[in-house]
């Protein structure tokens, strides 16, 4: 099992940075702009995220963690997962402009299952998808609105994110 | 987890898991769209040879909540009025497809029975068994308590150190068996209150004090005391003179009430004889959690069904 780090953690900040800067600008500014992070990991970029923005323009933004475990599509074929809590902003998102942030995208199936968990919420006005790594092998027509950093993959291949919050240290490995 | 028969045998961190999937599930009654499509196209069956109306309708609703298709069957009306026996109606259901039967029957043991038998191949989840058990009424009363104890931060925690007071006909009940295996698997200390003539022979054999004097517990002021139901149905013999003494006696009356400290919870499992076992103003009393018992029991049962039904059958939990 050989591991290889490609994102450390100046890379992780830039990223984060650089994300936050465009969601402003596609955003014109961040007006009803509402991050919505995926437990676990999404959740904790998401927040990095939300700090980023408030600290270029203090109290504009919304932020909350969105758990899907019970929208997946493979509850059945896996072993039960224990969901984790979802936590909205108080204003909701009917009518904002929902980010959501995931650590990786692959098959997509997970913001498959983010968006018929959003749709029972309420309706925001747009939806937009960013991701610090996609790795590609997508199965549903999906696609990430900010990328952190695409890394062609093989299937078989793993990658680990590694956050300070959960894990100690800020890093992105590839393990084959 | 393939069954639910018995709070005996679960371990704390399976129930503080039950627990904390409760809390998600919980969420979703504050939502917008009160439904998740979690168990979409599995089938349960509410198979109830006893009266129930709470217990009947927790279920149904958790099961509607997370999608499933629920078939209810009371006894009254059906074919086991007829006499059909518990492996034919068990048999008939599994040829309709059940994916999760959930039980209420009047001998204790049945429930058991019927996981077990290879008469169908589905969860079984007991919803109250004779004077046996009435595991998720355990788990939304230790659900309820955690909540009012925790608040928020709920998640994770166990009843470590809580006193609990259970009160009344201990003979006959089976909320009181499967709260006292619960509650004390999370740590709480349960002590029963009741005339001896409803106390079981073997209760020396509980991980529980036992007394005979209400007033002395109350004086105690134990965290929670639960009120049990007298269960004029189960009662074949005079197991005390009057109504009027047992109230007297071991009845929350206003006088007990005001001597018990602010924050204790007032408990009981429904339905309710007011004037006997607890007085109107004890049941309507800001300490009262009856109202938040049945709230949370729909998201007991939401969990219970969710750790049943969602993953693998051969799932470890």
């Amino acid at each position: 099992m050989a591991a290889r780090t490609v994102l450390q953690q100046s890379d992780v900040t830039r990223a984060l940075t650089r994300i936050s800067h465009e969601i402003l600008e596609s955003n014109r500014g961040s007006a009803d702009l509402v991050i919505l992070g995926i437990p676990t990991r999404g959740a904790i970029l998401g927040q990095r995220i939300a700090d980023i923005l408030n600290a270029i323009d203090p109290g504009s933004v919304a932020v909350g963690y969105l758990d899907v475990t019970m929208y997946r599509d493979d509850l059945a074929t896996q072993p039960t997962r224990a969901p984790a809590p979802t936590q909205l902003p108080a204003g909701g998102i009917t009518g904002k402009t929902v980010v959501l942030v995931d650590d990786v995208l692959y098959s997509g199936r997970t913001i498959r299952a983010a968006l018929d968990a959003i749709a029972d919420y309420g309706r925001p006005r747009v939806v937009r998808l960013a991701a610090l790594v996609d790795r590609g092998h997508r199965e549903l027509p999906i696609r990430a609105d900010f990328v952190g950093k695409n890394l062609p993959t093989a299937a078989d291949e793993r990658i680990n994110v590694r956050l300070v919050e959960t894990d100690g240290i800020d890093e992105v490995a590839i393990e084959s | 987890m393939k069954h639910l028969l018995s709070t005996a045998t679960l371990d704390r961190a399976t129930a503080i898991r039950i627990l904390d999937v409760a809390e998600d599930m919980a969420q979703v009654a504050t939502r917008d769209v009160k439904k998740l499509p979690t168990l979409r196209g599995k089938t349960v069956v509410n198979l109830f040879f006893e009266d129930s109306t709470r217990t009947r309708i927790s279920f149904e609703a958790a099961a509607k909540r997370l999608s499933a298709d629920v078939i209810t069957f009371s006894a009254k009306g059906s074919s086991v009025s007829k006499g059909e026996s518990l492996k034919d109606t068990a048999q008939t259901l599994a040829a309709m497809g059940a994916d999760a039967v959930v039980i209420r029957h009047s001998s204790s043991g049945a429930p058991q029975v019927l996981a077990q038998s290879g008469w169908i191949d589905a969860g079984v989840v007991n919803a109250g068994d004779g004077t046996h058990e009435h595991p998720t009424q355990a788990l939304l009363d230790a659900f309820t308590m955690r909540k009012r104890l925790h608040g928020l931060g709920s998640r994770g925690k166990d009843l470590d150190g809580v006193r609990v007071t259970i009160v009344g006909d201990i003979l006959h009940s089976r909320v009181v068996r499967s709260n006292v295996w619960l509650l004390t698997t999370l740590g709480a200390r349960v002590s029963l209150i009741a005339p001896a003539t409803l106390l079981p022979v073997h209760v020396a054999e509980w991980p529980v004090t036992t007394g005979f004097d209400f007033d002395k517990a109350v004086d105690a002021s134990p965290d929670v005391v639960m009120m049990l139901r007298i269960q004029s149905e189960r009662m074949h013999a005079a197991f005390f003179p009057s109504a009027r003494e047992y109230a007297r006696e071991w009845g929350l009356d206003d006088e007990r009430l005001e001597r018990l400290p602010a924050n204790t919870m007032v408990m009981h499992p429904g339905p309710m004889n007011r004037g006997l076992e607890i007085s109107a103003a004890a049941a309507d009393s800001a300490r009262s959690t009856v109202l938040e018992q049945v709230a949370n029991g729909v998201s007991v049962r939401m969990a219970v069904l969710y750790l049943l039904l969602a993953g693998t059958t051969e799932a470890d939990l």
